[in-house]
């Protein structure tokens, strides 16, 4: 038996697999979109946020 | 080889196939009910979050339709109403439906716990561990009360968004709980009692089976009289309102009247118009859900605009 490129099964299996596709697209489109809502809900954050920012400290602030 | 097999099979099961052992039909009440749930509650959620935490509920709810699938496809090839079901029809193999509910299983409750908080994310586990630990696989073959524990898992869904939403349990999503629970079985036993063939080949322990027909009549009409006050006590909380309340007392007279003839009528006279009663029954059940939850979701709306 010849060696095709596309066998019988591969088209019997590609609702099953453009399926499986669009559901991962999916999924990574809502992770997404959850990271941005979750991210904006935090406030106002700096980039660099793990060094410590004299204007981000209330009290820094009203000591000049 | 196993290749060779998998090339032979006609049927090979689609994406559909696959959608199918999630119940869809079951996950649109559980869309409903959990999307109620969050809408009612006092805290405003961002729709984005919203919209997750209702699919993950869903996605939970459809892994353990697949767990279920996978335990009673035995029982499924016997019953009529089941048969056609992705197992018992050849397509899918069990262990395949033991694969995608386990794996939706950790991903939903994972997913909806990142998405809004520990608490909802853990009562999904325990929702899912009830409906396919504790019902399938423990209580639904063994006493004749497994509706009643089943229709708890079926209760979990609004008390989830609830908590999604708010991050704690207040009597409001235990009301709702019990709505759905204390609904569960006059709903099954209705249908029960008019399908009564169905449950006596698959050995599944009914009632009107373990202790006859004039019992499950009797404890319809308990659990609806039981049901009926907790329904009104909804209204009177601060999710309720003047649209609740209205649906409540005239759907809830209705099914206690439906209940009561029921209990009134003896087989002869269920044959004699063939279940009329209890098909009416069992068709008013499915609306009364929808209208109370629809109701809540209106005084919702209500309260949203102001209006009241």
């Amino acid at each position: 038996m010849a060696i095709k490129a596309e066998h019988e099964l591969h088209k019997r299996r590609l609702s099953r697999n453009v399926g499986v596709g669009l559901v991962l697209v999916a999924f990574v489109a809502i992770i997404f979109g959850l990271t941005v809502v979750k991210v904006k809900q935090l406030g106002a954050v700096q980039g660099f946020d793990h060094v410590v920012r004299p204007e981000l400290v209330p009290a820094a602030k009203d000591e000049k | 080889m196993t290749d060779a097999t998998m090339i032979d099979r006609d049927d090979e099961a689609q994406f559909g196939d696959y959608f199918a052992l999630l119940k869809p039909r079951v996950m649109s009440l559980v869309v409903f009910t959990a999307f109620v749930g969050l809408m009612v509650a006092p805290v405003q959620v961002h729709p984005m979050i919203g919209f997750c935490a209702v699919l993950f509920i869903a996605v939970g709810a459809g892994a353990s339709g697949a767990l279920n699938m996978w335990w009673d496809a035995d029982i499924d090839a016997v019953m009529n109403r089941t048969r056609k079901r992705p197992i018992p029809a050849g397509k899918v193999t069990p262990q395949e439906a033991l694969g995608l509910g386990l794996g939706l299983s950790g991903l939903a409750v994972v997913m909806l716990a990142l998405s809004t908080n520990l608490v909802a994310g853990a009562l999904l586990a325990f929702t899912i561990f009830f409906y396919a630990v504790i019902y399938s696989m423990w209580l639904k073959r063994s006493t004749p009360h497994n509706i009643v524990i089943g229709g708890a898992a079926g209760a979990f869904p609004p008390m989830i968004g609830w908590v999604a939403a708010t991050g704690s349990v207040s009597l409001e999503a235990v009301l709702m709980f019990t709505l759905i629970f204390m609904w569960t079985p006059p709903h099954f036993w209705a249908l029960a009692l008019f399908l009564k063939k169905d449950y006596n080949n698959a050995g599944v322990p009914m009632l009107t089976v373990t202790h006859g027909r004039r019992v499950t009549r009797a404890h319809i009409l308990a659990y609806t009289v039981i049901l009926a006050p907790l329904a009104v006590w909804l209204g009177f909380t601060q999710i309720g309102g003047p649209v609740y309340l209205t649906v409540a007392v005239l759907a809830n007279a209705w099914f206690v009247k439906g209940a009561v003839d029921i209990f009134r009528r003896d087989e002869t006279m269920a044959e004699g118009d063939s279940y009329k009663t209890e098909k009416a029954f069992f068709q008013f059940s499915l609306l009364y859900l929808f209208l109370h939850f629809l109701a809540l979701l209106a005084d919702a709306a209500l309260r949203g605009f102001g209006v009241i």
